[in-house]
Order: structure tokens, then C-alpha cells, then sequence
């Protein structure tokens, strides 16, 4: 089965995150204000083959810690979607 | 004699020029290595110049670390070969796993492209060994992820080791612990992000740059030279 997947890669909390600060001081200038805790992360989607969703959350672990995310700065979270 | 360097060249590598010219002024030959090559040839030193390999997608570095050609590169290094990487180099060797850490977004988002003085920390290595500790060399960056990040462990273990061997006397880009460029626990791998190649003729503003790519020469020139980490390290502030 195909399994449809979402990868969620932000900067490791505690790493400071220069594009969210920017964001963050530029909102005010439009009227939002009390806007704090700003991070700008990606979301890869992507479909993988999998027996099951244990084994397409396996997988798609792995590639994260291999490529999709570097584990040394940042953070990742999988969700699993219905198999196609 | 003469010493050999390979430059590797990625899809999108733009600095291989200046490292070739620089490395010719100095009395090294060599030799253009495509990515896609699973050998090198016979060499001495091993270059990753800069420029943006595969574009740069997903992160710096993250795609070409996976080209055929690394795993020659790391086997040299594994083997007492000098590997260099400049830039979008440095930026492949933590992606890869040879230097560690990883280089994030400059903290002020900009690209930066100016002259930077570098102190040098440590000379008791085959990168570093013709320049003198606390030396001021005026070399050139020229990026948008140069901000090198480590953990603490990994940054207490680096200045341990003495293996910091640059510093920004300005910090440009808020690279941790004003690191510029760090070698590995065997002298044998060295990444910074500032551009010696670019600064090794007057005409261009400098030629600081040249006792990094003298020191490697003379360290590939001197026979029975296999262990680059057999120096006793002398440490500024020691």
C-alpha cells in the first residue's frame, strides 16, 4: 500500500530562528500586535510503499533522520495519512 | 616535486577557478574531479570548493553528500589525506558527517559578502602550520548560511581538542563561539567558510589566504608525514 505522509521540520526549540524573529517584528507594522513565539519550519509531503502504517512511519523516520531533516538543528514530526 | 590536489566539482560548485589559480600560484598541480567520479586520482589533497551544490536544495550540502565522489573523499581523509572544504565545502563536510555541527541562516538573514579578519588559533595543524597563533589573516566571506552551530558537548570537545583553528575577530554571521573554521580530532579534515582562494594576490585585496594552502603543501611535501594529528598542540590561552 501507498501511504501519504507529512513531515513537519522546524529548528530545534532553543535555536534561535532569525526568519521567525523577522516575521515577528514585521506583523506589528500591520496591527498585529501581541504576536510572540513566531518559527518558520517546511512540511515535505510525500507517498511511501508500506505493509502497514508501523512500517511507512518506520520508513519515513529513518529518512528523516538520514536527509530530510539534520538531526544536529533540527527538529522533525511524521503524520501518517489514510493509504491510497 | 610538486603537490597534487583534486578539486571536486558538484553540479553548481562556482568556486573551482579561484581554488585552482590560488593552489598554481603556490606550486600545486591540479585536477578537476567530477562529482559523479567513484575514485580519485592520485593526490594529495582533496578540495570541496564553493559555490551551490545541487543546488542547494533542501538544505546546504545535504544533496551532495551523497554523490559518488564522497566516499573517495572520506576514504582519503580515512587515510591521512588532506581534505579542505571552502564555503559551500564546509557546509558538505557537517552534512556528511566528516566536521560536525551544522551551518544555519545567518542570524541578521542577509547575504553576506565582505572581508572578515580571522584569528588563527591553533598552527600545530597540516592547515595552519606556516601561519603563528593569534595571527590576524584578512580573508574574504562571502554567504547566507554561515552561522556554524555545534551542541555543548561537541563545542567543550572541539575547544579541548584544540580544533577551532579559526575565529571571526568581528563575528559576522552569529557563528557559535565566533567559530570561522574547525578541523577534525585527526588533522585530517578542515572547513571554513571564508574564502582563502579569493585572497591569495595582492591585486585582490590580499594574500593572507596563502598560508592555509602553504601550510597543506608543505605537509603533503614532507615525506613520512602519515599522522597529521602527531604534533603537540599549541593553544592560544594555554
Amino acid at each position: 500500500m501507498s501511504y501519504s505522509a507529512r513531515v513537519n521540520v522546524m529548528l530545534k526549540s532553543g535555536i534561535a530562528d532569525p526568519q521567525g524573529q523577522t516575521i515577528e517584528r514585521a506583523l506589528p507594522a500591520l496591527g498585529y500586535t501581541g504576536v510572540t513565539g513566531v518559527r518558520v519550519g517546511k512540511i515535505i509531503e510525500l507517498h511511501v510503499d508500506a505493509a502497514d502504517e508501523t512500517e511507512a512511519r518506520r520508513r519515513v523516520d529513518e529518512m528523516c533522520e538520514r536527509l530530510l531533516a539534520n538531526p544536529v538543528i533540527e527538529s522533525y514530526e511524521v503524520t501518517i495519512g489514510d493509504p491510497g | 616535486m610538486n603537490a597534487k590536489a583534486a578539486v571536486v566539482v558538484f553540479p553548481g560548485s562556482n568556486c573551482e577557478q579561484d581554488v585552482e589559480r590560488a593552489l598554481r600560484s603556490l606550486g600545486c598541480q591540479t585536477q578537476r574531479v567530477w562529482h559523479a567520479a567513484e575514485t580519485l586520482p592520485d593526490t594529495d589533497l582533496v578540495v570541496l570548493p564553493g559555490g551551490f551544490a545541487h543546488g542547494d536544495y533542501l538544505r546546504t550540502g545535504a544533496i551532495a553528500r551523497f554523490s559518488p565522489v564522497m566516499a573517495a573523499v572520506q576514504e582519503h581523509a580515512a587515510t591521512g589525506g588532506l581534505v579542505i572544504g571552502i564555503c559551500n565545502g564546509f557546509q558538505i563536510l557537517c552534512e556528511a558527517g566528516m566536521l560536525p555541527g551544522a551551518l544555519r541562516k545567518n542570524a541578521g538573514l542577509k547575504f553576506l559578502c565582505r572581508w572578515t579578519d580571522l584569528r588563527v588559533e591553533n598552527n600545530a595543524t597540516p592547515f595552519t602550520s606556516r601561519a603563528e597563533v593569534g595571527q590576524v589573516v584578512r580573508v574574504p566571506i562571502n554567504h547566507f548560511e554561515g552561522n556554524w552551530y555545534c551542541d555543548d558537548d561537541t563545542l567543550a570537545d572541539l575547544r579541548d581538542s584544540g580544533s577551532i583553528l579559526l575565529r571571526y575577530v568581528d563575528n559576522p554571521n552569529g557563528a557559535l563561539d565566533d567559530v570561522a573554521g574547525i578541523t577534525n580530532k585527526d588533522r585530517t579534515v578542515f572547513g571554513l567558510m571564508p574564502h582563502p582562494e579569493r585572497a591569495c594576490e595582492a591585486l585582490l585585496g590580499s594574500e593572507d589566504g596563502r598560508v592555509i594552502f602553504e601550510s597543506m603543501i608543505d605537509h603533503a611535501l614532507q615525506a613520512g608525514s602519515p599522522d597529521p594529528a602527531g604534533r603537540v598542540p599549541e593553544m592560544l590561552g594555554t
